[in-house]
């Protein structure tokens, strides 16, 4: 599933800061809902991962500890250990462990570079966490998190539809 | 025949539970196990609490401590062992014929399966395990053709059990020395075959280099399926061709012969994994069960949708349809 291209060109002129104090809190969020994996990553907690959203104007820069997240045009050599890039739902269910990030790999659904370790131990570590965005981010929007959250997950079942297997 | 299913996490163990395994195998985090990779595996505490949810559910738990012990350092695996026992482990699943000695004379009521790691491919190497170590069952090598299997099924003195899905390993278990000889570290003595941190994956245009080591496993060409970045899978030039020169990067699947390994008295099929993510674990184990439970004639049409999860999107059938020497 990619993002349409004209949702894609719609989201070219949002400010930068705006989508990464979005980013910020959601990130916030769920480290502190699973504080599980920042223990199992362990030393490879203070990499710093690079996520490009083939399908988005932009892309994160992530550091799980010292929690740190910034959103950029774009990845540039040196500004991350380890990159993945491929379409946001795609990195996005790999995030939720909802698809298997070997077979996304097998099939060039994702492109992974830079550090392969610490890009396994994250992939692992998020593996075994059980995030689920719609839960974990329904807090955030207060009184209305119940309907936030049901509307959230009816768009992954949609978004995720061909590729998700549970 | 039981269903053996591989959970490198504890939610990929609660996934095979739920999928219908009627054992899970698992180990801890640490070199004692086959698949030490980073972010993977389990702790002391959680490992106790995935016997136990296993047992809840009449679910079998098998503990892999299936790498060779380091000499001056054997007490971290004669650890392994201990705590699996005191875990609950229905059988713990060891290569090192040291450990085993250990184990059979610590924990003489312990069931022991061998490892397919011990590379046991013998008649009279499965009956010196069974009569040395009291070994209940031998986890059999992926270089047997279905007559073998057969044969040494029929008269080996313990249980057999066989891969039938999954990453295909193509070499002698426990032998094998290529990821040693490219990056200093190897399955059998670190638990880790092509391990991460010695690989890279290097855009280059249009394709994508992989490199383990000092080594170019293979270019793949934009839409090309990609493969594990494992020696025995690269592709390689020589006498004046260019070919997978080991074996295609392709995963097992020996599931259009369950009639036959039921025939030949296998005791359980074993699912390989360890190293991949829940949603893998619960798609591949929930499809074979239902293919176990189906007639057979419908299982092809079940069984259709897993070579996308496979390595390089394709199967073979590997050595059990052997038809060389």
């Amino acid at each position: 599933m990619q993002i349409p291209a004209a949702i894609r060109l719609a989201l070219v002129p949002a400010p930068l800061f705006l989508v990464e104090a979005g980013a910020r809190k959601a990130f916030e969020v769920v480290l502190a809902r699973h504080p599980s994996l920042v223990d199992r990553l362990g030393a490879y907690a203070e990499r710093t991962f690079g996520f490009a959203s083939s399908d988005l104007p932009f892309a994160f820069v992530v550091t799980p500890r010292p929690a740190t997240i910034r959103v950029v045009r774009s990845i540039e050599p040196g500004m991350a250990d380890a990159c993945a890039e491929g379409p946001i739902v795609r990195l996005l269910a790999l995030l939720e462990g909802r698809v298997d990030g070997d077979a996304l790999f097998f099939a060039r659904d994702i492109v992974v570079s830079g550090d392969m370790e610490a890009m396994l131990a994250l992939r692992n570590a998020l593996d075994d966490c059980e995030v689920d965005l719609p839960t974990d981010l329904a807090g955030i929007a207060g009184p209305a998190g119940p309907l936030v959250k049901r509307a959230f997950e009816r768009i992954r079942t949609r978004l995720l539809d061909p590729t998700t297997w549970n | 025949m039981e269903l053996i299913c591989p959970a490198g996490n504890s939610a990929a163990y609660r996934e095979a539970v739920e999928a219908g395994a009627d054992a899970v195998y698992c180990g801890f985090r640490n070199e004692t196990n086959a698949r030490n990779f980073p972010g993977l595996n389990f702790s002391r505490d959680e490992m106790a609490a995935a016997i136990a949810f296993g047992h809840s559910r009449g679910v079998m738990s098998f503990v892999a401590i299936n790498t060779f012990m380091r000499a001056g350092s054997e007490q971290l695996w004669f650890e392994a062992v201990d705590d699996a026992v005191t875990a609950g482990a229905d059988a713990v699943i060891l290569a090192d014929m040291g450990l085993m000695a250990y184990t059979a004379r610590r924990h003489p009521a312990q069931r022991i399966h061998v490892s397919v790691q011990a590379a046991a491919a013998s008649v009279d190497s499965v009956a010196f395990l069974v009569e040395a170590f009291g070994a209940k069952r031998v986890v059999l090598p992926r270089v047997l053709s279905l007559a073998e299997v057969r044969n040494l099924t029929h008269q080996a003195p313990c249980e057999t059990e066989v891969f039938v899905f999954g990453g295909l390993c193509v070499m002698a278990e426990g032998r094998c020395s290529l990821s040693s000889y490219a990056t200093g570290l190897s399955p059998n003595m670190n638990g880790v075959c092509s391990p991460a941190s010695h690989v890279r994956y290097v855009p280059q245009g249009t394709e994508l280099v992989s490199r383990l080591g000092d080594y170019t496993i293979d270019r793949f060409a934009a839409g090309r399926p990609a493969g594990y970045p494992t020696l025995c899978k690269g592709r390689f030039s020589a006498d004046g061709r260019v070919a997978h020169s080991f074996e295609d990067p392709v995963s097992l699947d020996a599931l259009g012969h369950l009639e036959e390994l039921r025939k030949a008295g296998v005791k359980a099929l074993k699912i390989e994994g360890r190293q991949r993510g829940k949603a893998y674990v619960a798609e591949v184990v929930s499809t074979i069960r239902r293919a176990l439970e189906a007639r057979p004639e419908a299982r092809p049409a079940i069984l259709s949708r897993l070579s996308r999860v496979s390595e390089g999107q394709r199967t073979t059938a590997g050595a059990y349809d052997k038809r060389w020497r």
